[in-house]
C-alpha cells in the first residue's frame, strides 16, 4: 500500500534532509520541512484514528490546527507523551513515534467499530434514555462508558520538560503573519510602533505564499513572490519582532492576550533537556490587529467523513507547500470557485483530478474556464450523495440537485477516486475577536459572521474580517490600517491586483439526497461524530437554542472545538426552525483557541517554585538540630525536635516537662508584627480591640482581642506601648496580612481623621522566646546591664536594651503561663542571640520546643489559638473572655453585633475545658461532644478544639466548646468516637497555676 | 407518561429513524396569570416547579427564563455533589438533595448519570486535619457517610495523586464520602424541565424579568419582555442575578455576585476514578465521563456580571493542580468558562420568604449549588407553598443575618470567598 | 484581566489589587443606636449592582492605598477612578 506520493520539489521541504519516523510501529521517511500529516500522505497513508463516538475509520482532512480527525498520541511509552496531537501540527523530526488513538486492538481492525453498526440505536441524547434500570447500575455502564470515551492517554510519568513566562508590552500586536498581517506588521513596523507579529505557523506568509499562479498578481508579480520580498522586508524592522511557532491562545479584555510559544516540539526527543519547551506570552497591547485568516468550511452530505477525504484548501496546500499529492485519483466538489484554484495548482503539478463537481449551475469566472481548458470534467449543479470505501475513499456517486436546492433529480453517476477535496466556501475565524467582548454581524450574501463592534482597540483585517479574495483584501486594508493606526499613508496604496476569483457561492449547510435523512451519516462534528440528523432529532424534542443543541449532540465540544462545522450546525438550525441566521447568534467561542498545556499555564510555579517559603532567621539552627516543621500559613515553623529517634508524643513530652521545670526556648519571630505610630494611636487601638488601651502605660504591655465587625474573634496578640505615639502590635502568625489589610482599610476609609501609621515589621525582627522558672537567669546572662528584678521589669512590660551592642526590644509576657521574656532584634543577629541563649542555658537544661509544645503550654493554661479553639462563629463572650471586653467603651470593631438577638442567646457554644475519666485517655481533636448518643438524631453540642496529654499535671487535657458549657462545670458528657464512648467531665479551661503564680516564680 | 424513555422505546424509535420523538418540552407564550411563577430556568427552578406540581398540587405554575434553560451555573459549574457539610443545617439540606438525587434517574425517567464515584477532601496543614476530623465526627452523628483517611489511605483510593512528604504542602489525610459523586448537569435541568412540562408548567424561554409589581407589600406579577404575567407567588431562583432581581422589588440582599471560572483538558480515557478537593493549594478535580478532566478555579474578588474571571485564577488554579498531579503537565486545556456566582457572607444558602408577601427568594448558593439542585427545589417548592419554610430548610431564612444566627460553612466550601 | 488606574501609582494590573466591595456604605456613627435590623443593612445587605458600580479598590501589591472607583459590572469596563474623601463623579 505504501507509495511514494511525493510530487515535485517544493521549497518549503528540504528533500536533501530525510527525516524517519515511526506510525503505529512501522518506520517511514519524510522531509524536513514536513508535517506527520504531509508526510503520512507522502507514503500514502490516510487512515489515522477512530471517531469518539462510532469508531469509524478517519483520515487526515485539513493542514491546520482545525483538525478533528488526524489526532494522534506521541511517544506513548515516554514521559514526553502527549495524546490528542494533531498530526497536521507536528513537525516531523529523527525518532518522532506516533500512534493511533481510540481504538482496539488497531487502528485498522477497531473492536469499537460495532457502534457503527449500533448506530440507529446510538442517536444524539441516547443516554440520557437508557441505562437507569434497574437503578444500581448506572455506575457498572458507566464503566463501559468512560472506557470507551476519552481519546488519547494521559502521561503516567512527571514531565521532565520546563516551561516559562514572559511578558511582553507591545505598542501594536499583529496576530497572523498571512499576507494581511505581514501589511499590517510593515505598516505599524514604519510608522514607529513597537511591533509584535506572531503566527502558528513554523514560516510567514500564510497561504499566499504558496499561492504560486498566473492567476493571483501583484503589481505584475506572483502574489507569493511579492509577498516574499515584503516578508524580507519586515525583517529588517528593529522594533518588529517576529515569533512563529506562536498561538494565540485566549484575547481577554483590555488587550490583554495569552500565546504560546513553541521551542523545542519539533527538534528530537534527545536535544530537548534543559531547554524550555514552552513559553507562555502574557501580552498587553495597546492595540491589536486580528489578521487570523479564515478557515474553509466542508461540506455536509452522506458518509462526508471517510479517510481521503479532506478539505480542497488541504489538498492544494499539501500539493504547493510540501509537494505532496493526497491520491492520484483526486475529485474536488465544491459550492465555490476555491476548488478551481485548487485544481489549477494540482494540475501543475501533474497531479491527476478526475472530476469537479459543483453544485452551482451557471457559473463562469476565469478559473473555472482555465480549468476548463485543462479537460477536466465539471459537473455543474451536481452534489456528492455518497461516498464509498471504509478505511479510504474509493467511489463518490453524484446527482443533480433540484433548482430550489432541496433535493436530487436524476440519475447516479459514481466516480471512482482515492481522494475527495471539499470546498464549502470560508469562515472568518472571529474566534478571537469574540473572545475579547466583540460582536459579530451576519453577512447575508455569503453566509458568515464578521466583526461588528469592537470591545476595545483592536481591528480584525484580511478574510477574518470576510475580504476573502485577494483583491478586496488588498483594497481594503491601505485605508483599515490608516485609519486604525492614525497614519498618513502606506506602502500598498493603489496596488494593481489581478485575482482570477468569482465570488459567487451556492450555500446548502445540508446537502440533498436520495435518501431520506434517517438512513444517512452526513457529519458536521466529525470527531464527536454528531450529524445533521442528530440536530434535527435534538430540534425535534424541543432543544431549540444552539446552545441546548450544541450540548445535547456535543456538536463543537471535541478537541477542534467546532472549528469546521460549527457554522453548518448553526445553518441547519435555522433551516430546519425557520430562522433567520443572524438571530440565532453563535455559540460562545471560548479560550484558549487551540488547546493550551497545563505546563505551559504554570510556566515555572511548580515544585519548589509553587509557593514561596518563608523561613526565620534561626531556621538554619532548626534544620541543623533536626527539627520537624509545620507549615503555618507560609512559613515552616518548628515543630519538635525528636531526640535520639524519639516519636513525636516522646519529643513533646520532654520539651513541655523542660520548660515548666526549668526552661524552653522558642522561635516566635513568625508571629505577625505592625507598628503603629501617630498621635490618635491609642485612639485607634480603642476602636480595633475589644478592650480599652488609652491608660496602658508606656513600656507596658497588654493581651488584646480583635473581633470582626460581625462580632467573631478574628486575631489576637500582645501590642506594647513603646512611646507616648509608638505601639507595637503582634498578631497570629497566619493573620498577619490580613490584620494590616483590614487596619489599613479602616484608617483610611472609615476614620481617615486619625493620625496614624501602619508599618508591618514582621519580617524585620526574629523574636526569641525563654520561658521557664530559670529563664531570668539565662536572659540575664545574655543581657548583663539589665536590671531583671521584677520591680524595674515586672511581667507585662518591656526594656529597650542592648546586647553587646544590638539594641533589642525585650518584652516580659507569656503565652506559656510560665516566667518568660521575648527578645526582639534585628532579623539578621536572630540567630546569633538565639544561640546565645542556648549558650547561656546549658546549665538549665535549656530545651528548644516547636509549636507542639508551645500549643500543649497554652492548652495547660487554657489559652486560646485563634482558628483552632475559635472558628469565626465564638464570640469573645463564648470564650469566656467577657473581662476582655470593655463595657465603657462606646464602640469598637464588632461590638455592635455582640448585642443581636442571637449573639446574646445563654445557649451558646462557650470555651470550657475536658478531663476524661481515664486520665491517660487522650481525646481526638475535633470528635463531637454530645450529653446522649442513644438518642436519634444524635444532638451534638460542641467538639473537641485542642486536646493534649499533659506531662506536668499527668493526665489528659482538652479544651472544647460546648452548647450552654458555662453553666456546666462538673457535668458529665461523652465524645461518641466511631467504636466508643469516652466519658468526660467539663471543667475550667485553666488547668495549671490558675492563680498566675508561676509567672513570678 | 407520553414518550417513556427506555432501551425498548430506543429501539422502536430506530426503526422509525428517530423521526417519531416528541418535544421533552413544549414552547408555550404566557398565560395571563400563574399561580405562581418561579423566576430562573436553572437545575434549582426547574425544580422547584417540578415539586410545586407533583408535590403541591400546583398546576398553573410558569418558569420564566432570560435564556435558554440550564444555561447559567447549572451548565457551567463542575458537578461535584456531597452532602459531607459541618453543620447540622447544612448536612440536613445537603444529606436530603443527595437522598433525591440517589433515584433522580428513575424519578424523571431521565438519566441524570448521577455516578457515586466519592468525593475526597485533602487535609494539607495540621488545622485542616483538625477542620476535616470534626467534619468527619459531625458527619457520622449526622448519618452522613464520611470516614477519614491517612496519608496511604488517601494515595490508595487515587493512586496519581502526589502524596509525597517533599512537596511544598504535603498531603496530610483526607476525608472519603462515598455516596458523593458528579452528575451530567445537562440532564438535570433538561429531566426536570421535561418532568414539569409533562404536568403542565409552562417553561417560557427567553423571557427576561422587567420588573416586579407590588401592591404595598404584596406582589401582583412580573414585568417580562413577553408582557406583563400575573401572578400572587414568585419564587426567584436567578443565582448571579438575584440581586437584580430583589433590586426591582425594593429589596437588597446580603449578596455579592462574583465571576467563578472552570475548565476542563481535552478527553483521554480513564485516569482519575473520584472526585478529589483540596481546600488549602485551591484544586479540584475529577474526570467526566467523556473523559475530560474537570478542573474547578476559584472566585475573583471583585462584583462582577461578565461571566469572565482573571487569567490568575486559572493559572494559580493550575499550578495547584500540578502540585498534586505533577503527571497531567502535558495535558491541554480545552476549554474556560466563567460563570456568575452570588455569594452569601456565611457561604450557606437563602430559601426563605422575604418582607413582600407572595415573594421568596433561593439564592446565595455561591460556588456549590448544584450538589442541592433536587433537594433545593423540593424545599423552596414546600415554602412557596406553604408561604411557611420545611424544618430543613428554616436555618437557611434571611432574618439570620439580622439576629447573628448564621450558617457559617466557609470550611466546607473548596473555594475561599 | 483589566487594567486599573491607581490615583496614586497609575495603571497597573487588576491582579495588583484588591476589590473591598460597594463603596459608599458608611460605617454608623453610633452603632449602638441602631436595631438589628438597621444593623444588618449596614453589615450585609448590598445592592449588588449589574451595571455602573461605584466601589472601592485598595493597591495591595503597591502603594496599599484605598481608592474608589466606578466600573460597570456586566462588562468590568472602568469609567472613572477618584481618591478616598473625593466626591464620586456624578456622570
Amino acid at each position: 500500500m505504501t507509495k511514494n506520493l511525493r510530487v515535485k520539489t517544493s521549497k518549503f521541504v528540504d528533500e536533501t534532509y530525510k527525516i524517519s519516523f515511526k506510525f503505529n510501529g512501522t518506520t517511514y521517511y519524510g522531509y524536513k520541512g514536513d508535517t506527520l500529516a504531509s508526510a503520512l500522505l507522502a507514503n500514502n497513508i490516510h487512515l489515522v484514528g477512530r471517531s469518539f463516538k462510532y469508531h469509524r475509520p478517519r483520515g487526515i482532512m485539513t493542514a491546520g490546527s482545525e483538525e478533528p480527525n488526524a489526532i494522534v498520541q506521541l511517544h506513548k511509552n515516554s514521559p514526553r507523551t502527549e495524546p490528542n496531537v494533531r498530526a497536521t501540527e507536528v513537525e516531523i523530526y529523527e525518532g518522532l513515534e506516533a500512534s493511533s488513538q481510540n481504538c482496539w486492538p488497531s487502528v485498522n481492525f477497531d473492536i469499537g467499530g460495532i457502534n457503527n453498526i449500533l448506530s440507529p440505536l446510538l442517536p444524539a441524547g441516547f443516554y440520557y434514555k437508557t441505562f437507569m434500570w434497574p437503578a444500581s447500575f448506572w455506575e457498572k455502564y458507566e464503566y463501559f462508558i468512560r472506557k470507551s470515551a476519552g481519546l488519547g492517554k494521559s502521561p503516567t510519568m512527571p514531565d521532565p520538560d520546563i516551561y516559562e513566562h514572559k511578558y511582553i508590552h507591545c505598542d501594536v500586536l499583529v496576530i497572523g503573519a498571512g499576507i494581511s498581517g505581514i501589511m499590517a506588521a510593515k505598516t505599524a513596523a514604519q510608522n514607529g510602533f513597537k511591533t509584535l507579529l506572531v503566527d502558528e505557523k513554523p514560516y510567514l506568509g500564510g497561504s499566499t505564499i504558496y499561492q504560486n499562479s498566473e492567476h493571483f498578481k501583484i503589481n505584475n508579480q506572483i502574489s507569493s513572490s511579492w509577498l516574499e520580498k515584503e516578508i524580507s522586508e519586515i525583517k529588517k524592522f528593529e522594533n518588529l519582532e517576529i515569533k512563529t511557532r506562536t498561538s494565540v491562545a485566549a484575547f481577554h479584555g483590555y488587550n490583554f492576550l495569552l500565546a504560546r510559544e513553541n521551542l523545542t516540539d519539533h527538534i528530537p526527543l534527545e536535544q530537548r533537556n534543559n531547554k524550555t519547551r514552552q513559553r507562555l506570552l502574557k501580552i498587553r497591547a495597546k492595540k491589536v490587529i486580528t489578521a487570523t485568516g479564515s478557515l474553509e468550511r466542508p461540506l455536509v452530505f452522506d458518509n462526508n467523513d471517510r479517510p481521503g477525504i479532506l478539505l480542497s484548501s488541504a489538498v492544494e496546500k499539501y500539493a504547493n507547500l510540501f509537494g505532496v499529492a493526497c491520491g492520484e485519483k483526486n475529485v474536488l466538489f465544491t459550492n465555490n470557485d476555491s476548488a478551481y484554484e485548487t485544481a489549477i495548482s494540482l494540475h501543475q503539478k501533474g497531479i491527476n483530478i478526475e472530476a469537479i463537481i459543483d453544485n452551482r449551475e451557471e457559473i463562469d469566472s476565469k478559473l473555472i474556464k482555465e480549468t476548463e481548458k485543462n479537460n477536466i470534467k465539471i459537473y455543474k449543479g451536481y452534489t456528492i450523495v455518497n461516498t464509498y470505501g471504509y478505511k479510504r475513499i474509493n467511489k463518490v456517486s453524484i446527482m443533480q440537485i433540484s433548482k430550489d436546492g432541496q433535493k436530487v433529480v436524476g440519475s447516479k453517476i459514481s466516480i471512482t477516486c482515492d481522494c475527495l477535496g471539499i470546498s464549502g466556501g470560508w469562515t472568518p475565524a472571529v474566534h478571537l475577536f469574540t473572545q475579547s467582548g466583540g460582536k459579530l454581524k451576519f453577512r447575508d450574501e455569503d453566509q458568515v459572521f464578521i466583526p461588528n463592534i469592537y470591545s476595545s482597540d483592536q481591528i480584525s483585517v484580511g478574510s477574518c474580517n470576510g475580504d476573502f479574495t485577494l483583491d478586496e483584501i488588498l483594497s481594503n486594508i491601505p485605508n483599515i490600517l490608516r485609519n486604525f493606526l492614525k497614519v498618513k499613508k502606506t506602502d500598498y496604496e493603489n496596488l494593481e491586483v489581478y485575482s482570477s476569483f468569482n465570488k459567487s457561492k451556492r450555500n446548502i449547510w445540508l446537502l440533498p439526497s436520495d435518501k431520506v435523512i434517517g438512513k444517512t451519516k452526513p457529519f458536521v462534528d466529525y470527531q464527536n461524530d454528531a450529524t445533521a440528523k442528530d440536530i434535527k432529532l435534538a430540534l425535534r424534542e424541543g432543544f431549540r437554542s444552539i446552545e441546548h443543541v450544541k450540548r445535547y449532540t456535543t456538536t463543537g465540544m471535541g478537541t477542534d472545538q467546532g472549528k469546521l462545522g460549527n457554522m453548518h450546525a448553526l445553518g441547519i438550525i435555522s433551516e430546519t426552525a425557520g430562522s433567520k441566521m443572524g438571530e440565532l447568534g453563535t455559540t460562545t467561542f471560548r479560550p484558549p483557541y487551540t488547546p493550551l498545556t497545563f505546563g505551559t499555564i504554570v510556566g515555572r510555579n511548580v515544585g519548589e517554585y509553587f509557593d514561596i517559603f518563608r523561613k526565620t532567621p534561626i531556621h538554619s539552627w532548626h534544620v541543623k538540630n533536626k527539627a520537624e516543621f509545620e507549615n503555618v500559613g507560609q512559613w515552616k515553623r518548628a515543630w519538635y525536635y525528636p531526640k535520639n529517634g524519639e516519636t513525636m508524643h516522646e519529643a513533646v513530652q520532654r520539651e513541655s516537662k523542660a520548660a515548666r521545670d526549668s526552661a524552653g526556648i522558642l522561635d516566635a519571630s513568625t508571629l505577625g508584627k505592625i507598628d503603629i505610630q501617630g498621635t490618635d494611636a491609642s485612639e485607634f487601638l480603642n476602636r480595633v480591640y475589644t478592650n480599652a488601651w488609652s491608660k496602658l502605660a508606656i513600656g507596658k504591655c497588654r493581651y488584646g482581642l480583635m473581633l470582626n465587625e460581625d462580632g467573631m474573634v478574628y486575631d489576637d496578640g500582645v501590642t506594647t506601648r513603646l512611646g507616648e505615639n509608638h505601639y507595637i502590635m503582634t498578631t497570629t502568625t497566619g493573620g498577619a496580612a490580613t490584620v494590616l489589610g483590614k487596619l489599613e482599610d479602616y484608617l483610611q476609609t472609615e476614620w481617615p481623621e486619625l493620625d496614624v501609621y501602619l508599618t508591618s515589621v514582621t519580617d524585620h525582627y526574629a523574636t526569641v522566646s525563654v520561658c521557664g522558672p530559670n529563664s531570668k537567669k539565662i536572659v540575664s546572662q545574655v543581657i548583663p546591664d539589665l536590671d531583671f528584678s521584677d520591680e524595674n521589669f515586672p511581667h507585662m512590660s518591656f526594656k529597650n536594651t542592648k546586647i553587646d551592642k544590638i539594641k533589642c526590644r525585650v518584652m516580659r509576657i507569656s503565652f506559656t503561663g510560665e516566667h518568660s521574656y521575648e527578645i526582639n532584634v534585628q532579623a539578621n543577629y536572630g540567630k546569633s542571640v538565639w544561640e546565645k541563649c542556648m549558650e547561656a542555658g546549658k546549665d538549665f537544661n535549656i530545651t528548644p520546643y516547636g509549636t507542639e509544645t508551645m500549643h500543649l503550654l497554652r492548652a495547660e493554661k487554657g489559652f486560646i489559638i485563634v482558628g483552632q479553639d475559635t472558628d469565626a462563629t465564638m464570640t469573645p463572650i463564648d470564650l469566656q473572655m467577657d473581662w476582655i471586653v470593655s463595657k465603657k467603651k462606646y464602640d469598637f470593631i464588632g461590638k455592635r453585633s455582640l448585642y443581636r438577638s442571637d449573639t446574646i442567646r445563654e445557649d451558646r457554644k462557650q470555651l470550657v475545658g475536658l478531663l476524661t475519666e481515664n486520665p491517660d485517655e487522650v481525646l481526638e481533636e475535633g470528635a463531637q461532644i454530645v450529653a446522649d448518643f442513644k438518642k436519634t438524631p444524635v444532638e451534638m453540642l460542641g467538639h473537641v478544639t485542642s486536646s493534649y496529654y499533659s506531662p506536668n499535671l499527668k493526665k489528659s487535657i482538652a479544651l472544647g466548646v460546648v452548647r450552654g458549657g458555662k453553666n456546666m462545670i462538673g457535668q458529665k458528657l461523652i465524645i461518641p468516637m466511631e467504636n466508643k464512648q469516652i466519658n468526660v467531665t467539663v471543667a475550667d479551661p485553666v488547668f495549671l497555676d490558675k492563680e498566675n503564680k508561676r509567672l513570678n516564680a | 407518561m407520553r414518550n417513556k424513555y427506555s432501551l425498548f422505546s430506543l429501539v422502536k424509535n430506530a426503526f422509525s429513524y428517530h423521526e417519531n420523538w416528541e418535544k421533552a418540552w413544549k414552547d408555550p407564550e404566557p398565560k395571563k396569570e400563574y399561580d405562581a411563577i418561579i423566576v430562573g430556568g436553572g437545575g434549582h427552578g426547574l425544580a422547584t416547579a417540578y415539586y410545586l406540581a407533583k408535590k403541591h398540587d400546583m398546576k398553573n405554575i410558569a418558569v420564566v427564563e432570560k435564556g435558554w434553560i440550564g444555561g447559567g451555573n447549572t451548565g457551567r459549574n463542575t458537578t461535584i455533589i456531597r452532602s459531607n457539610y459541618l453543620w447540622d443545617a447544612s448536612a440536613g439540606l445537603y444529606d436530603h438533595a443527595l437522598k433525591i438525587w440517589e433515584s433522580l434517574s428513575q424519578e424523571l425517567n431521565y438519566n441524570v448519570m448521577f455516578s457515586q464515584r466519592g468525593v475526597m477532601n485533602l487535609a494539607h496543614n495540621l488545622q485542616d486535619v483538625r477542620d476535616l476530623k470534626r467534619r468527619t465526627h459531625a458527619n457520622r452523628l449526622n448519618g452522613i457517610d464520611a470516614v477519614y483517611l491517612n496519608t496511604e489511605q488517601v494515595k490508595k483510593f487515587c493512586p496519581i495523586i502526589n502524596t509525597s512528604p517533599d512537596i511544598r504542602y504535603p498531603v496530610l489525610g483526607g476525608t472519603l464520602q462515598r455516596r458523593a459523586g458528579t452528575a451530567r448537569h445537562d440532564a438535570v435541568a433538561w429531566g426536570y424541565a421535561r418532568g414539569a412540562d409533562e404536568m403542565g408548567v409552562d417553561i417560557i424561554q427567553n423571557c427576561e424579568v422587567k420588573g416586579i409589581k407590588r401592591n404595598g407589600d404584596s406582589v401582583e406579577g412580573i414585568e417580562t419582555t413577553k408582557g406583563f404575567i400575573k401572578a400572587k407567588k414568585i419564587g426567584v431562583v436567578a443565582a448571579g442575578h438575584s440581586s437584580v432581581i430583589a433590586n426591582m422589588a425594593g429589596l437588597k440582599l446580603p449578596l455579592e455576585s462574583k465571576p467563578l471560572q472552570a475548565l476542563v483538558s481535552e478527553p483521554v480515557k480513564p485516569i482519575i476514578d473520584t472526585v478529589v478537593m483540596s481546600n488549602a493549594v485551591h484544586a479540584y478535580v475529577s474526570q467526566s465521563d467523556k473523559g475530560e478532566l474537570v478542573i474547578g478555579a476559584g472566585t475573583d474578588d471583585y462584583v462582577s456580571y461578565s461571566q469572565k474571571g482573571s487569567h490568575d485564577i486559572v493559572e494559580g488554579t493550575l499550578n495547584a493542580i500540578l502540585e498534586l498531579y505533577p503527571i497531567f503537565s502535558r495535558m491541554r486545556m480545552l476549554r474556560q468558562w466563567g460563570g456568575i456566582v452570588d455569594i452569601c457572607p456565611d457561604a450557606s444558602p437563602i430559601i426563605s420568604k422575604t418582607s413582600i408577601k407572595g415573594l421568596y427568594f433561593n439564592c446565595g448558593w455561591g460556588t456549590g449549588g448544584f450538589k442541592a439542585t433536587p433537594g433545593s427545589g423540593d424545599l423552596f417548592a414546600h415554602t412557596i407553598a406553604n408561604d411557611e419554610p420545611h424544618k430543613l430548610n428554616a436555618a437557611f431564612n434571611l432574618n439570620r443575618f439580622v439576629s447573628g444566627d448564621l450558617v457559617d460553612e466557609h470550611g466546607a466550601a473548596a473555594v475561599a470567598h | 484581566m483589566f487594567l486599573i488606574e491607581c490615583p496614586y501609582c497609575g495603571e497597573r494590573e487588576q491582579s495588583e489589587f484588591k476589590a473591598g466591595g460597594e463603596a459608599h456604605i458608611i460605617r454608623p456613627k453610633q452603632p449602638t443606636e441602631l436595631s438589628d435590623d438597621q444593623w444588618a443593612e449596614y453589615l450585609f445587605m448590598r445592592k449588588n449592582i449589574k451595571g455602573m458600580q461605584f466601589e472601592r479598590w485598595v493597591h495591595t501589591h503597591g502603594c496599599r492605598k484605598w481608592f474608589n472607583v466606578v466600573r460597570d459590572t456586566s462588562n468590568d469596563i472602568i469609567k472613572a477612578v477618584y481618591k478616598m474623601g473625593e466626591k464620586p463623579p456624578t456622570k
